[in-house]
């Protein structure tokens, strides 16, 4: 697939990314509306702007591979699969619905391109080095990506898989943590407090920077600099909004795990049209 | 039976994964800092690039070994057994059970007879833990060349399967042409009067009860339920209708294991009077093995007793 590095169709991907998340999570009646949001930049980058991957084939071979560790923003990533042609755009509309192949929270054996399951945290990472060691034994040049949530680093599994990494020395591994300061209790710093984030990454041996994870070039520069990153692994620290790009939404603690209503629903429409 | 080589499950699944190793290139072997204790040093030393030691993270191995299974290879996670299904039971069940992937768990130091490290080490609720995850296979050998046997199926089969190693040395009862099957178990001695089922060390327990029954003039048939899960209900069932009265034995809690699976089959199918030997909802204690089996009721003299009480129970 032809990449696109364009920062100005990064964004208008995402914005019609947005549009399909709020209308999978208004149609749903359920659903993770902040964290869904605030990793769409991430995701549409990352999926049409960087990794190696073939449209209409979720199992092509050679292709990179990714790992959703912050299960919860499975919308987001449904929306960029459907727009991959790994299944049509209308099955979105069926997300938690009874029979549907798109669970509220990731399942590989029903969903076409997710590779693992997730939704517990803090497991992602492990799994996502267990892919890069394969990888790497395979000697074929594939890289694995994972996105993690900020909350999602107070589970210890994290800081565990944080040394394997580190210990293995997987270059072709590269985090993104969605720093978006909020989890369903509240903010981060008020339900356990988890910084010095970087400094926590780089004592652990990662090779670490933080960007503005809205920002499409810095997001496309920063992955593909991790990529030339020599015998460690990489995080991205992306500090985000929960809620991007509907102000109702943004950076509201109660978005977490609520779907929109209908006026929510309707503003939002307004607030994402072109 | 007349006097025969023993050999411990646990050293031998280190033997033949080394060899495997160079016969499939595919087979990846992962460890939480207990290489030593259960016999993956084998592999590691033949197959450096093949082998991780993720430290003492049972949590994070379970998820590198999925990872690697996703990856295209064939991971053998081994731990103690009460780490591995303990520690790491939700990792097992959210990647590697609910996503149906390749990972091939090999828990070793099962049960009581672990002993003198004591109740902390001894894993008896592994087998339920295990047990109750769609999805997974789960193995218990009794002896050398049946270890050997699953563990090379294993490495065949696509999908999640746990196999439960002792520490202790068994009697070898199989010959070196046993093949696994899925869902098989095996009559081991043929008998009229009650059915004994083991698994594991008791299996042995069982085969020695059924010679303490003969004695007595009780007639035992003894089955070898080694694949507890899928397990062989047909077999039971005939056991029930052919004997009329059941004895299970297993190193494990008697809820939860092959206890609470044969209850079920019989109870469903044919219910006839059964025994549970095992652990009584407690947990186990330092001591030689023998002295433990001897507390908790699992010797051969136990499993006798428990025969004629079912007998005894019978409906004339």
């Amino acid at each position: 697939m032809k990449r696109i590095i364009d920062a100005g169709q990064l964004r208008e991907i995402a914005r019609q990314v947005r549009l399909d998340i709020v209308e999978m999570l208004y149609r749903a009646g359920s659903g993770h509306t902040g964290g869904s949001l605030s990793a769409a930049d991430i995701l549409v980058t990352l999926f049409f702007g960087k990794m190696r991957l073939k449209f209409g084939e979720p199992k092509a071979a050679q292709r990179d591979y990714f790992v959703l560790s912050k299960g919860h923003a499975a919308p987001a990533l449904y929306a960029v699969l459907a727009r991959l042609g790994y299944f049509s755009r209308e099955e979105l509309f069926t997300l938690r619905r009874f029979g549907s192949s798109l669970q509220g929270h990731p399942d590989a054996t029903l969903t076409p391109g997710v590779e693992v399951p997730t939704g517990s945290l803090g497991q992602g990472l492990s799994i996502a080095n267990g892919l890069a060691l394969a990888l790497r034994l395979n000697g074929t040049g594939q890289r694995v990506y994972t996105l993690l949530g900020d909350g999602e680093v107070q589970e210890g599994q994290v800081w565990e898989a944080a040394m394997t990494a580190s210990h293995y020395g997987l270059d072709n591994l590269t985090a993104v943590l969605d720093r978006n300061r909020l989890q369903i209790d509240g903010r981060t710093k008020e339900v356990m407090s988890i910084e010095p984030l970087a400094r926590k990454w780089e004592a652990f041996g990662w090779h670490t920077v933080e960007i503005d994870g809205h920002n499409h070039q810095e997001i496309l520069d920063s992955l593909n600099a991790c990529e030339q990153v020599q015998g460690r692994p990489s995080m991205i620290i992306a500090r985000t909004i929960k809620g991007k790009g509907v102000s109702i939404f943004e950076d509201q603690v109660k978005y977490h795990g609520v779907a929109p209503s209908k006026d929510e629903y309707e503003q939002a429409l307004k607030e994402l049209a072109a | 039976m007349q006097a025969v080589a023993k050999e411990s499950t646990r050293v031998e699944y280190g033997k033949v994964l080394a060899l495997m190793g160079a016969e499939n290139p595919d087979i990846v072997v992962l460890d939480a800092d207990l290489s030593g204790s259960t016999q993956t040093h084998l592999f590691a030393k033949a197959f450096k690039d093949r082998f991780f030691n993720v430290g003492i993270a049972e949590q994070d191995m379970m998820g590198t070994a999925a990872g690697l299974a996703v990856g295209g290879k064939i991971p053998f996670a081994s731990t103690f057994a009460v780490f591995a299904a303990g520690r790491a039971w939700e990792q097992i069940r959210q990647t590697i059970a609910y996503g149906n992937l390749n990972v091939k768990i090999v828990a070793s130091h099962g049960g009581i007879t672990v002993g003198e490290d004591g109740g902390s080490h001894q894993a008896v609720e592994d087998l339920a833990l295990m047990r109750v995850l769609p999805n997974m296979v789960v193995l218990v050998p009794a002896d050398g060349p049946e270890t050997r046997a699953m563990v090379r199926w294993a490495a065949e089969y696509r999908g999640p399967v746990y196999i439960r190693t002792g520490r202790l040395p068994f009697p070898v009862i199989f010959d070196e042409s046993y093949r696994f099957e899925l869902g098989r178990g095996h009559i081991l001695r043929e008998g009229e009067d009650v059915t004994l089922a083991g698994l594991g060390l008791m299996t042995h327990h069982c085969l020695e009860a059924a010679e303490l029954l003969a004695a007595a003039g009780v007639s035992a048939r003894v089955l070898n339920l080694s694949c507890l899960k899928p397990l062989d209900w047909e077999l039971v069932v005939d056991s029930a209708r052919r004997t009329g009265a059941m004895v299970s034995a297993e190193e494990h809690q008697a809820t939860g294991g092959l206890g609470s699976a044969v209850a079920e089959v019989l109870s469903e199918f044919y219910p006839v009077p059964l025994k549970r030997i095992g652990l009584r909802d407690i947990f186990g204690l330092s001591g030689k093995p023998e002295d433990l089996l001897a507390h908790f009721g699992l010797t051969p003299g136990d499993i006798k007793n428990a025969a004629l009480d079912v007998i005894a129970r019978k409906q004339k």
